[in-house]
């Protein structure tokens, strides 16, 4: 159970608070109501480029990171295809410093030349160490836009190709800025050793005045419902082929969403899971494997990924993973082992509550989704889970039709 | 942007200065069977870690492709358990089950709810004692681990990590790394060989934190201190071989690279060396963080990279220093000149107060972020226990770090950062 505290000033900025006193540390975790799925499909790649330059400076303070350094803090970012989200952790004594570096990037940045170039090269450089220069690295590359045909999901956060982070301008930058990044589309959370006053009162000192922004209507391209398998097979310079299949599924909000959630635990959680006990070791047709759900705000994706061992071929290894997601659609899972999955879950949230920058991350998000304290009620929608919901949603979710199916053939062999 | 409070976003709030860390010592016990116990209890949270570190045992080859196999065929089966049993247990009361190796040691660590240790318990006792190492397991660890290998060698970072230890270290458990034909060569008598003599109670120490209450002690105290026997006698530590090593340029191309991974350093002191917190002053103003001097000069003045780093390791014999990146193909030559411009500065130009304070509340300010939870604590605690030194450590490091000045820092960076003697290794592109 995590407690916390919340209050919105007249801006729009919800600011969330909770206190954890077993700490001498203080977070500082803002989300930016902005990912990937914002850009338009001629500007991918530009949240993610706008994260880094979010350290370039803001409109009173050329560098962000130093002072920061100065009194013992660090920070972070990440984007995803749903949010930007900013952190820091300092000691608690020094938590005005945050509050002053964060709310000054909030009202405006220094929009330098010089930092849009290097990040530029920086994100050109990650770009190739994470997704091209890596065995595999390009996967999402193409299993995104083979699973989603209009949502913009359908390119990765790091962009759809370098040419578009090459050819970012500022004057984008600057629209950017301005459309996404204003308090009535942030949300604060200060969580560890710091009270709800004490909160209260830097917030209104140092965000209070920053002007909240325009409105507008989120208005994203649906996906249309999948009428036919698509398939994509490619020769890879890569030692072992590999198998993805990925299936649409509920959104976040779904009440489907958390059997959705159960079935790839099933599948794949622990050393006990079914993937791995059965076509792992008991079969020995897959080195490893893999099933997860991406977790995305709007249209899920149910994933299966797999190596075949050698000697496999991809026709019989895609074969056993099919069977095994007839299986789930033809039998009910046994009460027992649904209840394995709850358990993990539940201590999984147990062990999440020693860290205050994760309870900050996790209350910031369930924010956005609609209210914070659905991540202490998260627990409740799993428990309730039944079998029949397990098979239900199998059947709904495994259908050939439903899916996208990418292999890898290695070349190399 | 003029503020109704008159607010000057300009100035920095004023800020404090940063404590020291407050460490929790540790409840410190040993059984009969030479079983050594440290407890370190919050009684908040009602969940516990388990720890049981074994100190690793080599024979002459000092091959410690035997050591990992070890370490994950022990949850593998048991007399009275096949592995999905084993797997279905851990998974079924939500716990975590984690091998692990590392240079030294091997460890198993439980993470578990308070309320079900008493079901999770035994299954560690039959680890410990009457693990099996089925053949069929073990030939499904190194059929996978074997394809894992041939695919991590196609990434120029692990390779690069490699031929680095090949090197710096030699031959030895530090240096040998895994490769196919190690694996084909592992057989299951070596194994058990190295199961019955490493997995000892004599050769084991338990860290346990979290909620420690009475059930949970009484258990570990039936179980591990009276029932589990030692069945093998102590084997006294071997110690390995290591040449110093010669500063050279180690290049594999790969001709579509489009970045080059690229790995430099060598062997240096470790934590028990006095001069060590100072070290990991100088090493953070080089390449320790964000703010470091690689970090700036090369990927946020430059953009040859997307991340720099240095680090030093420690080990139980012994430690090293390694500067890694991976870095634009057509940059990799222009990276290696400003590490070694950087490598000079330190040695030649003093660095100014505010980049050395810089440094050091990022240090303070890290080392006290470090202390998250009793796990930490924990944590810390072994760092030392295994550099043979005590927890007062962490008071030195801290007073280390204060005391720092711009010349100790020449001097250190004179003494430890030696360009010319690094071991240079590039797998990419270097022209």
């Amino acid at each position: 159970m995590v407690n916390f505290k919340k209050f919105i000033l007249d801006n729009g900025l919800r600011v969330l608070v909770h206190e954890d006193h077993h700490t001498a540390m203080a977070c500082v975790n803002i989300l930016y109501d902005v990912g990937a799925r914002d850009e338009s499909p001629d500007q991918t790649g530009f949240a993610h480029l706008f994260e880094h330059l979010m350290f370039g400076g803001s409109v009173h303070i050329p560098s962000y990171d130093t002072p920061l350094q100065q009194v013992g803090g660090e920070n972070n970012a990440f984007t995803s295809n749903d949010i930007t989200n900013y952190y820091i952790t300092l000691p608690a004594v020094n938590l005005e410093t945050a509050f002053w570096l964060e709310s000054d990037r909030m009202l405006s940045l220094a929009f330098s030349e010089q930092s849009l170039e290097v990040q530029r090269q920086v994100v050109i450089e990650e770009f190739k160490q994470r997704y091209l220069n890596q065995p595999y690295g390009d996967v999402w590359l193409k299993l995104r836009p083979l699973a989603y045909q209009e949502h913009p999901y359908k390119w990765a956060t790091i962009g759809k190709e370098l040419a578009h982070i090459e050819d970012a301008k500022m004057e984008d930058v600057k629209a950017f800025f301005k459309k996404h990044y204003n308090p009535q589309h942030a949300i604060m959370v200060v969580a560890g050793h710091v009270t709800f006053e004490q909160v209260q009162e830097l917030a209104k000192k140092w965000f209070a005045d920053i002007p909240a922004g325009e409105r507008y209507e989120r208005n994203l391209p649906q996906e249309p419902l999948q009428k036919v398998a698509r398939r994509q097979e490619v020769d890879a310079d890569v030692p072992v082929d590999a198998i993805h299949i990925v299936f649409h599924g509920p959104s976040r909000m779904h009440p489907d969403y958390q059997a959705m959630d159960l079935i790839s635990d099933v599948l794949s959680r622990g050393a006990s899971s079914r993937l791995f006990r059965r076509l792992v070791k008991e079969k020995k047709m897959f080195s490893e494997i893999n099933a997860y759900v991406t977790g995305s705000i709007d249209d899920n994706l149910f994933v299966l990924e797999g190596k075949p061992s050698e000697g496999v071929s991809t026709a019989d290894a895609e074969k056993a993973i099919w069977n095994e997601l007839e299986i789930l659609r033809n039998e009910l899972v046994t009460e027992e082992e649904l209840e394995k999955v709850k358990n993990k879950i539940e201590s999984t949230l147990v062990f999440a509550e020693l860290s205050i920058l994760d309870k900050a991350m996790n209350l910031a998000y369930y924010e956005l989704l609609g209210d914070a304290e659905g991540y202490n009620s998260e627990i409740e929608k799993y428990l309730a889970v039944r079998p029949q919901d397990i098979q239900t949603q199998a059947y709904k979710i495994f259908r050939p039709e439903n899916s996208s199916t990418l292999i890898y053939h290695a070349k190399s062999k | 942007m003029q503020n109704q409070n008159n607010l000057n976003r300009s100035l920095p709030p004023q800020f404090n200065s940063i404590d020291g860390i407050r460490l929790i010592s540790p409840q410190e016990s040993q059984y009969d069977n030479g079983l050594k116990l440290f407890l370190f209890d919050s009684p908040g949270q009602e969940l516990v870690r388990l720890e049981w570190i074994f100190n690793n045992v080599f024979d002459e080859n000092e091959n410690p492709l035997l050591n990992t196999t070890l370490s994950a065929m022990i949850k593998e089966g048991t007399v009275d358990m096949s592995s999905a049993e084993i797997a279905e247990k851990v998974d079924y009361y939500g716990a975590y089950l984690i091998p692990e190796y590392s240079y030294d040691q091997t460890s198993i660590t439980l993470y578990v709810l308070n309320k079900h240790i008493d079901k999770l318990l035994p299954v560690i006792k039959q680890l410990l004692t009457e693990a099996t190492i089925p053949q069929n397991e073990l030939d499904t660890y190194i059929q996978n681990n074997k394809q894992t290998l041939s695919i991590s060698l196609q990434k120029n970072d692990f390779v690069a990590r490699r031929l680095f230890y090949t090197d710096v270290f030699g031959p030895n458990r530090y240096g040998t790394v895994p490769t196919a034909e190690r694996y084909d060569n592992i057989s299951r008598e070596e194994v058990m060989g190295l199961y019955q003599k490493q997995m000892q109670p004599h050769n084991c120490t338990l860290f346990i934190s979290g909620k420690v209450d009475d059930t949970l002690i009484g258990m570990v105290s039936t179980l591990f201190g009276k029932e589990w026997v030692a069945t093998h006698p102590q084997i006294s530590p071997s110690l390995p071989e290591i040449k110093p090593s010669v500063g050279k340029l180690i290049y594999e191309e790969r001709e579509d690279a489009l970045q080059s991974a690229i790995r430099l350093g060598y062997p240096v002191i470790d934590r028990s060396h006095t001069d060590f917190p100072e070290v990991q002053v100088v090493n953070t103003l080089l390449g320790g963080f964000f703010g470091s001097r690689l970090m700036r000069n090369i990927r946020e003045e430059k953009g040859y990279t997307y991340s720099i780093g240095s680090a030093i390791a420690s080990l139980k014999y012994g430690g090293f220093f390694t500067i890694a990146s991976e870095v634009g193909a057509a940059f990799t030559r222009k990276t290696l000149v400003e590490i070694d411009m950087e490598l000079d500065r330190l040695q030649e130009e003093l660095v100014s107060d505010e980049e050395l304070s810089i440094v050091k509340s990022y240090m303070l300010g890290s080392m006290l972020g470090s202390l998250e939870s009793i796990f930490s604590h924990a944590d810390k605690f072994k760092n030392v226990y295994y550099s043979g030194i005590s927890l007062d450590y962490y008071d030195r490091y801290t007073q280390a770090v204060k005391s720092m000045t711009p010349e100790r820092v020449m001097e250190i960076a004179k003494q430890y950062f030696r360009k010319d003697d690094l071991v240079k290794v590039v797998v990419g592109k270097l022209d």
